[in-house]
């Protein structure tokens, strides 16, 4: 006798109990400290920041310690954070010129003002493993400079752009507010704000694999890397009971420009064109690869045409949200038995019409 | 503003409803113009909330903007109440309301719904709130958001019908049995969402306000109460809902929409009422009946 | 230009189309420049040049795949004149939907490759509202065999068809809504010369049983004698000649025109 099947409540309670007990893992080992992941992972964090869209170096700690180090699960956690936040306003635009610089370079020179300062990179080192890490080890002190390094670090595209050399970024006719994809939808065709806001929450898997396209031939050609620059930066703001600027603090950026073959026409001179990469904490990958898709997306402005997918708007800026993506991809395991049911019953429906129709036929014919 | 954070049982980190009230006024203003236009989805500012994208968000940020502690809440899921769905956001909802939840579709003044409408006729004093994976019913025939706008815009459906005839001409049928096009108010073609379509005609005249809501693409609808929905089709080949050679093994009902559930290694199937409250419902009468002959 | 002879031609007064100094600039660059003649309905009119002699850019702006720079467009509906370029975007697809018709140069560009035939052909009369499947397949049916399309093909798709057949495919699409007015654009080009002649024959055909206003594109001398009554001839984005095809054609007045027909063995 069939009995309806029912405890799912219970079931799922259970299951809250089995993550928590996997998330803790062996108890003879000493349980993870977000502390330890706020100092030790930071580029980890960097990317829940992104992806999360929301800077806080110990939320992002927490989130990674709650979902066990999965980036988007933890991104996840940040934005459903972030909707409960109260917005008490926008500070001014960061400057990214006044960063207080960590590391900076460019392809696109042998040497510029302020020079090339590698800071903190794996782009040197031999992937080998260091297996003294399995052990705790002392503390590393780098050695300091002789000298400071340079107050003054001009952004390249802006050296090209003293000389007219690159295309210069002109706010739209009347200067308006910029979108903001967290309080409103997107809409398409999308403008430029729209689309810088959601690169720089999008994947960076996606958007890493999108930029090699385009550098493999679909749909652009070989970018510069003009510059990539991180360090910190301070955040003005002006609090309506104060009435005056203050500084709220410093946040860690990475930010990039990619420099683009030429355009130009019969009338107007030719230009250098960018791409703009921008992200929190350090992550260059993301901020290369943003760039490279921004760049690729202008071809629509720039008459290039819209052939590959780097270049499809819709198709970029609709599926490198990791929040919506991973969302819709899992939805897949919620039951859809009433549905299948419903494609069950025609399939066999039509089989068996296709069965009956053959066979009147064939009566049909020894007949 | 604070009065409601004091409601018993309530998590009092959060707001009621866990939206801030200026976002629930974002939706409802959002809702009052999808409810003018019937058929026509509305844009809104969807916010991310604790549930994933995909698993309701949208249907979730709707009835959190319309709770309040006068309201009675009923979750399905593919018709059930005790699917993990179901559940998980019952559970949400009662943490961040504390108000009161049911399984009974007559005790409820909100019944938010997943591929399912109740099989027991919605009254006026009821709201039917939806989650909707895909809003654009053409989003399979035209990919790119611009032209489905324009094809809505200029009222240019001939696509969707051409489909029709393709599958009538490739398999004697329509190929689709759930989230079957319709056209509401005769003027905008719309989803009724992965609903079978078994359960369209309940759409068409129904007492209830019906609002959709599609979190990811961030899109609400809404069809006003007593309004005509009426599922594509052609004259010669008019639209048809499924039917079951058995009644429900449970309650003995031939009227509901059932699902197979497999028995045995061999494979052996029977069918249950899909809707629980009602199988439920049903067997309740059916033992005071066989008590009182 | 002999009005008295056009109206005689058609048997009607009004015109159906008015072009005035109909200029497309792109920027610098002249697409076509103050282009101006008048179309009564059942007339085919020829449009030839080289290419870049701006009889694309010409046809598009008509048919209202593009805007003109300057200039008036002037369409007769029931009575009234309605000037094309000013239309709104919803009344200007309602026109073309009803009342005009475009044939492309590539079938494929016309056609919904991944329809069948008959959804092909079909979707102008549901979009127009026919809701009875045997009807449409019936219509269907008659348009395919009009078109010398075998009818039993009503349910391949498209890519299955030949150059020729795609493109007596596109037509039976574009004229089953009964339209007014139609554009073609280079229609027999890109097919072998044997397929050639039988589609013009077809065309020709339709285009006088259904007393239709055609514009026919064509760099092709010999389409536009088998095809037109009058013909414009186009250089560098103006309008050099024009006249009946058959005085045109023997008789260019133009040093240009000249040079063309004697190009050509027509």
């Amino acid at each position: 006798m069939y009995v309806a099947v029912k405890g799912g409540e219970a079931a799922i309670n259970a299951t809250h109990a089995l993550i928590a007990q996997e998330r803790r893992g062996d108890p003879a080992t000493p349980e993870l400290q977000t502390r330890q992941i706020r100092e030790q992972m930071k580029l980890a964090i960097a990317r829940v920041m992104n992806e999360g869209s929301l800077y806080d170096e110990d939320l992002a700690a927490l989130a990674l310690k709650q979902s066990q180090g999965d980036s988007v699960e933890a991104a996840f956690l940040m934005r459903a954070y972030r909707t409960t936040l109260p917005r008490f306003g926008s500070s001014r635009a960061v400057d990214t010129a006044t960063m207080a610089i960590r590391r900076r370079i460019s392809a696109t020179y042998k040497d510029l003002p302020g020079g090339q300062v590698l800071g903190p990179t794996y782009d040197y080192t031999h992937r080998l493993f260091d297996f003294a890490l399995e052990e705790e080890g002392a503390a590393v002190a780098p050695q300091q400079a002789q000298e400071p390094l340079a107050a003054s670090m001009p952004r390249v595209p802006d050296i090209l752009g003293a000389e007219g050399l690159m295309e210069a970024e002109t706010a739209p006719v009347g200067d308006p507010a910029p979108v903001d994809i967290t309080r409103d939808p997107a809409e398409f065709p999308a403008d430029r704000d729209m689309r810088l806001q959601m690169l720089s929450r999008g994947d960076e898997g996606f958007l890493l694999g999108l930029a090699y396209s385009v550098q493999r031939g679909f749909g652009g050609n070989h970018p510069f890397a003009g510059e990539i620059r991180m360090g910190e930066v301070s955040v003005l703001y002006t609090p309506e009971e104060l009435g005056f600027e203050i500084d709220i603090g410093d946040i860690t950026l990475t930010e990039c420009q990619m420099i683009n073959q030429f355009k130009g026409s019969q009338e107007a001179p030719p230009q250098f064109t960018r791409g703009y990469g921008f992200a929190f904490g350090h992550s260059e990958r993301k901020a290369m690869s943003m760039a490279i898709v921004d760049r690729a997306l202008k071809g629509r402005e720039l008459g290039e045409g819209d052939k590959y997918p780097a270049q499809q708007e819709e198709f970029v800026l609709y599926h490198c949200d990791m929040i919506e993506a991973s969302g819709f991809v899992e939805h897949l395991k919620l039951p859809h038995y009433v549905d299948f049911q419903g494609e069950l019953e025609l399939v066999r429906k039509i089989r068996q019409e296709q069965v009956e129709r053959k066979q009147r036929e064939q009566a049909q014919e020894l007949a | 503003m604070t009065q409601v954070q004091t409601i018993t049982g309530a998590d009092p980190h959060y707001n009621y409803g866990y939206l801030d009230e200026q976002t629930k006024r974002m939706v409802r203003r959002a809702l009052l113009k999808a409810v003018a236009i019937p058929g026509y989805q509305v844009p809104f500012g969807s916010r991310e909330m604790p549930l994933a994208r995909g698993w309701g968000t949208g249907g979730i940020q709707i009835t959190a903007a319309l709770i309040g502690p006068s309201d009675c809440l009923k979750v399905i899921d593919q018709g059930a109440d005790d699917t993990t769905n179901a559940v998980s956001i019952r559970q949400f909802f009662a943490r961040v309301t504390g108000g009161r939840t049911t399984e009974k579709v007559d005790e409820a003044t909100i019944i938010q719904t997943r591929h399912r409408i109740p099989e027991k006729p919605l009254r006026e004093d009821q709201i039917l709130v939806y989650q909707v994976p895909q809003p654009e019913p053409l989003r399979k025939l035209e990919p790119s958001e611009v032209e489905t706008r324009n094809m809505h815009a200029w009222e240019e459906y001939g696509l969707m019908q051409v489909r029709l005839y393709e599958d009538i001409a490739r398999f004697g049928h329509v190929a689709t049995t759930y989230a079957y096009p319709v056209m509401v108010n005769e003027r905008y073609i719309a989803s009724p969402t992965p609903i079978p379509k078994f359960d369209n005609p309940k759409m068409d005249m129904m007492p209830a306000l019906q609002l959709f809501g599609a979190g990811r693409e961030k899109r609400v609808y809404a069809i006003p109460p007593y309004t005509r929905v009426r599922s594509l089709d052609f004259e010669d080949h008019p639209f048809t809902v499924q039917t079951w050679d058995k009644p429900c093994e449970l309650c003995g009902s031939r009227l509901s929409y059932l699902d197979e559930v497999i028995v045995d290694d061999q494979g052996s199937r029977l069918f249950v009422c899909s809707d629980t409250d009602y199988c439920e419902e049903q067997r309740q009468a059916n033992a005071s009946e066989g008590a009182g002959a | 230009m002999n009005e008295l002879l056009h109206s005689s031609l058609s048997g009607a007064q009004q015109p159906i189309l008015q072009v005035e100094r109909m200029s497309r600039f792109y920027g610098e660059r002249v697409g076509c420049q103050a282009v101006s003649f008048k179309l009564w309905p059942g007339e085919i009119l020829g449009v030839v040049g080289e290419s870049g002699s701006g009889k694309s850019t010409l046809l598009r702006c008509l048919a209202a795949l593009d805007q003109p720079t300057q200039g008036d467009i002037l369409f007769s509906e029931q009575g009234e004149w309605l000037n094309i370029p000013a239309l709104s975007e919803p009344k200007r697809r309602a026109l073309m939907r009803r009342a005009w018709g475009i044939v492309h140069q590539n079938p494929r560009d016309g056609l919904r490759m991944g329809v069948s035939a008959g959804g092909n052909i079909g979707e102008r009369l549901m979009d127009a509202g026919e809701r009875n499947y045997a009807q449409i397949r019936r219509v269907a049916s008659e348009w395919l065999a009009r078109v010398e399309i075998d009818p039993d093909r009503i349910d391949d798709l498209p890519r299955h068809f030949s150059g020729g057949m795609q493109q007596r495919l596109q037509i039976a699409r574009v004229l089953v809504s009964e339209p007014r007015l139609v554009f073609m654009d280079e229609p027999t080009g890109g097919l072998d010369v044997s397929v050639q002649a039988k589609l013009l024959d077809l065309l020709r055909a339709l285009v006088r049983d259904m007393g239709i206003a055609a514009v026919i594109v064509t760099h092709d001398l010999a389409v536009a004698r088998l095809l037109t009554d009058r013909l414009m001839v186009m250089k560098d984005g103006f309008v050099i000649e024009q006249g009946l095809t058959d005085q045109v054609l023997d008789d260019p007045q133009h040093a240009y025109t000249q040079l063309l027909t004697s190009a050509v063995l027509v």
